[in-house]
């Protein structure tokens, strides 16, 4: 065997430990994003998710003007990271609905009650199935809806404040 | 023995359940009553990738979500919808990700030749070995 090519398998057997290890120092976390941004809202129509508070339907997106909705949970940690920002966001003057994945109207009612209630409409989504029409793959997102029902943007994982003003921007465009 | 009081705190410190209060949908475990229509929903679900757990089919996961999953392939594929419309309805929403089961696309032809390619590796090198020996 010529002494190049000796080493060849060893080569091969480093570059696979190299590429095992390199995964495990940084794991692959991916985000999945929507591909229906840019795309109608697919039609739904979601119960109240809590008394006092009306449900949401695709047609509510019809409107004529730009709307936020978020997908959380009360039983999503990083939902209750994100409420104040929401709540900033609806002073602000941006409109938001919500659709609570997986939720009972009690907890949905303990949740807006500790940390505020920025929605207009929470619609209902026991069994996740509009969230998975939606291409959303976790709790919490933020989608923005333009006035005519077209999904113009979306935002994964709960909002900082370092991205309100791109946000607000996001929305602003969408008129 | 110092260390049973830092045994029984780690011990005590569950892992962070991120999980809601509600039941699995009902078929996110239970089979769909026509044999025929199930085989073809749990063939479906193997090659459905988990968006939570990434690197589990939903067929093998425990999150909610890929209960949640399995329950529409089951709906659905009940309501008369063919496998890979089902499939279909989910790549459009999260993309070729979403299965296990990639198109044959100018961008996927070195994963479909890998293998064609490891073969013929490894005869070129079975044949110097086996010429050796003569």
């Amino acid at each position: 065997m010529k002494s190049a090519s000796r080493f060849i398998p060893l080569l091969v057997l480093l570059l696979f430990v190299g590429a095992v290890s390199w995964r495990l120092a940084v794991p692959n976390d991916e985000k999945i994003p929507s591909r229906l941004t840019g795309q109608p809202l697919p039609p739904f129509e979601l119960q109240s998710a809590v008394e006092g508070v009306k449900g949401l339907s695709s047609r509510d997106f019809a409107s004529g003007k730009p709307r936020l909705v978020n997908v959380f949970a009360s039983w999503c940690v990083p939902c209750i990271a994100e409420a104040p920002l929401l709540l900033e966001l609806q002073r602000q003057g941006v409109p938001i609905d919500a659709i609570a994945v997986r939720d009972k109207p009690v907890d949905v009612a303990n949740f807006l009650k500790r940390h505020g209630n920025p929605f207009e409409r929470i619609g209902s989504d026991p069994e996740s199935q509009v969230q998975l029409a939606l291409g959303s793959s976790g709790v919490p997102e933020t989608f923005i809806v333009d006035g005519r029902g077209i999904i113009r943007y979306q935002h994964m994982g709960p909002i900082e404040a370092s991205d309100l003003a791109e946000l607000r921007q996001r929305w602003e465009q969408a008129r | 023995m110092k260390y049973r009081a830092l045994i029984l705190l780690l011990m005590m410190a569950g892992p962070a359940r991120a999980d809601s209060d509600l039941p699995p949908a009902r078929y996110a475990n239970e089979q769909l009553a026509d044999p025929r229509q199930e085989k073809a929903a749990k063939a479906l679900m193997e090659e459905l990738r988990c968006l939570v757990c990434q690197g589990q089919s939903i067929a093998d996961s425990d999150a909610e979500m890929a209960g949640d999953m399995r329950a529409l392939v089951r709906q659905r594929i009940a309501a008369g919808e063919r496998p890979d419309e089902v499939r279909d309805w989910l790549v459009q929403r999260y993309g070729d990700w979403v299965s296990y089961r990639p198109p044959v696309e100018p961008m996927t032809w070195p994963l479909w030749a890998a293998p064609i390619l490891l073969i013929a590796a490894g005869a070129y090198l079975l044949r110097h070995r086996f010429r050796r020996r003569d």
